[in-house]
């Protein structure tokens, strides 16, 4: 029973982490973008590797304040959802996905090479560019503080605290703007865009908003898990991380503002959930060793993910938030 | 006897509204916009290209080829302002893809447009309805996962919450936001949707889509109304109400121009009537003209679909009717032919 409850802890814990938080800014960046705008963006990773990299490069390489670059992330995630969006919003959808989906394996790829080694350092990444950050916290970052039965580095607790913050103001701005005009004609364009044209609205800009500003929020979860991970490695960056965050949506429920938030928290909770559980039930016996060894959990936890959203996809197509009716009304 | 004089005296004192109503019924030129335009057409002559009084939208040379089929090719138009133009023609005559064209969904390959004398050739479809010209669509577009309200607050122009620095300021657009609604509300009422404003878009019938996308075209305050196949879908009891709202449409002083395949529709409401056929326009005139008129009627059923045979070609046809017959029966042929020719007779 305690080793469940251990097992309860270290889960929320996770679910409470930067690892969380990172999944949180991608989903509501994507909710803006795909939840009410009607945008595919499959290549999310790279608003985000493009943030974590502007901290790092900025800092380690160019040696410039912290402060800089912050900007200089956030200017790189417009600078490319500009590029992205340009050729590819007068198109239609497919092609923005396309777009994206090659832009962060090509970027990754890109960060990761030898000829790009002098600026990103390659495969080994870039560290100790969260000096300044660090610095900033009001406590003491080198002591431990015990939370909820698990422990929490000081450091650990300034990066989660900040990254929450940032989630807690990205969600009031998704809310400030999904409710005024500016949302509704958003969320017309997910609809129908020729009808949202013929009543004068111009379409292409609002779709580049749209696309910029889920950029933005992209970039912002790069640099928490940046700052988090105290590294910025091209391979953190893995487009996977894109299709966890849809996956988060989905649970959590798409065109809600709270729904990206929610689902993040759950799947991370969920995933370190079953990964100690199951752990826990090898290393007593009560799974048997040769049914499954500790080194499977680590698959089958995906496994147990993925069955969790079919039965959702099933039962509870409109995710935790959503309205079902509004759901329905797609499948006529 | 007596009572007659009762009711009938109190008439010329009546409020101003009968009196009014009574005047747009017996004297056209005072002021009822429909009879402005019938009145205004009167005079024009009955000729592809013929220019009008006061045109709002004219085509000059438009062309619009897709591969090697020519949609449109339409030489001169001009559509009468504060009347209701017909748009007829079969399937494929190009009359949605002159529709695009007009509304900057699609562009031409040659030739230019103007509304108001304001050239439309290099606009994008949202600068052609900032100017005023608003269209519906053959295949309704009801935005389905937004409220009937708010389909209706989007067709609102000029909002300043539409901007997104400000939407982020209630402030700013607040107010404008509550005298939208009201307007709408009032547009609702009128199209009899008031009681489904918050139901979802989606939620419709094919019949309230099409009095939605109307009412939401209208909430844009347009001067020009092109309307693609409104009536197309709708029950019969709906096509009158949606009738009345096109005509209300003229009353207001709007222009508008409309798709319509139903003959009896088009008879109803138009002022004047453009025939298209194989992408050009081949009859205009008053709806009673059109129907009268041989290139329409061939554009529809075919040529020759009704001319009467000649005798030669009557006899022919019955002497190689009755040798057929008379192959099959042997020799008792031309019995059973003048028995059945007989029997045809009665």
């Amino acid at each position: 029973m305690g080793e469940l409850i251990d097992a309860l802890a270290v889960a929320l814990k996770a679910g409470l982490g930067f690892q969380a938080i990172f999944l949180a800014l991608l989903a509501i960046g994507i909710n803006v973008q795909f939840g009410y705008t009607g945008l595919l963006n499959f290549g999310q990773i790279a608003f985000a590797l493009l943030g974590g990299y502007g901290i790092a490069i900025s800092v380690s390489q160019w040696g410039l304040p912290f402060w800089v670059g912050v900007l200089v992330g956030l200017g790189a995630a417009v600078v490319l959802a500009l590029l992205l969006g340009l050729p590819t919003l007068r198109l239609r959808a497919d092609y923005l996905a396309i777009a994206t989906i090659a832009a962060a394996e090509g970027l990754r790829l890109l960060f990761r090479s030898v000829s790009a080694t002098p600026v990103t350092n390659g495969t080994r990444g870039l560290a100790g560019f969260n000096g300044d950050f660090v610095a900033l916290a009001p406590w003491d970052t080198a002591r431990q503080y015990p939370i909820l039965g698990t422990r929490w580095s000081g450091g650990e607790l300034w990066v989660t605290t900040v990254g929450w913050a940032l989630v807690a103001l990205s969600c009031l701005l998704v809310w400030l703007l999904v409710r005024s005009p500016w949302g509704r004609v958003v969320k017309s364009i997910r609809e129908d865009e020729d009808a949202v044209r013929a009543l004068g609205k111009n379409v292409y800009l609002y779709k580049m908003q749209a696309l910029v500003l889920g950029g933005v929020l992209g970039a912002l979860g790069g640099m928490v898990y940046a700052l988090g991970t105290a590294s910025a490695n091209p391979d953190q960056y893995q487009n996977a991380n894109t299709f966890l965050a849809y996956a988060a949506l989905i649970l959590g429920g798409a065109a809600r503002v709270l729904g990206p938030v929610v689902g993040a928290m759950l799947m991370y909770f969920i995933i370190q959930f079953a990964d100690t559980g199951l752990r826990t039930l090898i290393g007593n016996g009560i799974i048997p060793e040769d049914l499954l060894s500790a080194t499977d959990v680590a698959q089958i936890r995906f496994v147990l993910i993925g069955l969790g959203l079919m039965l959702l996809l099933v039962f509870r197509p409109q995710g935790i938030f959503g309205d079902r009716r509004e759901v329905m009304l797609d499948a006529r | 006897m007596p009572a007659e004089p009762v009711p009938a005296e109190p008439v010329p004192g009546r409020p101003a509204a009968g009196g009014a109503h009574a005047a747009s019924l017996d004297a056209p030129a005072a002021g009822a916009p429909r009879l402005l335009a019938r009145a205004a057409l009167r005079d024009v002559p009955w000729e592809v290209g013929v220019a009008k009084p006061d045109p709002a939208i004219v085509v000059d040379g438009v062309t619009r080829t897709f591969g090697g089929l020519t949609a449109v090719s339409v030489d001169h138009l001009e559509v009468q302002r504060g009347g209701i133009t017909g748009l007829i023609g079969p399937n494929g005559a190009g009359k949605t893809t002159l529709f695009n064209l007009l509304t900057g969904f699609d562009q031409p390959n040659t030739g230019s447009w103007s509304f108001d004398g304001r050239p439309l050739g290099k606009l994008a479809p949202h600068q052609v309805a900032r100017l005023g010209v608003v269209r519906t669509f053959q295949l309704t577009k009801a935005l389905s996962r937004l409220t009937v309200l708010q389909n209706m607050l989007l067709g609102a122009q000029g909002q300043r919450g539409e901007s997104f620095w400000r939407a982020l300021v209630p402030g700013t657009w607040r107010a404008q936001e509550r005298a939208n609604t009201e307007k709408a509300m009032e547009l609702l009422t009128r199209f009899k949707l008031d009681r489904k404003k918050d139901d979802f878009a989606g939620t419709l019938s094919g019949g309230q889509r099409k009095l939605l996308e109307m009412a939401r075209a209208l909430m844009s305050d347009p001067k020009v109304v092109m309307l693609d196949e409104p009536m197309a879908g709708v029950n019969p009891a709906l096509t009158q109400s949606l009738l009345g709202h096109v005509k209300d449409l003229r009353e207001e002083g709007m222009t508008v121009v409309f798709v319509e395949h139903d003959m009896d529709v088009v008879r109803d409401i138009s002022d004047w009537v453009v025939v298209m056929a194989a992408g050009k326009v081949i009859a205009e005139g008053p709806p009673e003209s059109v129907s009268q008129n041989q290139a329409v009627v061939d554009a529809y059923l075919g040529a020759h679909h009704d001319a009467p045979l000649t005798v030669e070609e009557e006899d022919r046809v019955l002497a190689e009717a009755e040798a057929a017959i008379a192959r099959e029966e042997g020799a008792d042929g031309d019995v059973i032919g003048s028995d059945t020719r007989r029997e045809e007779d009665r």
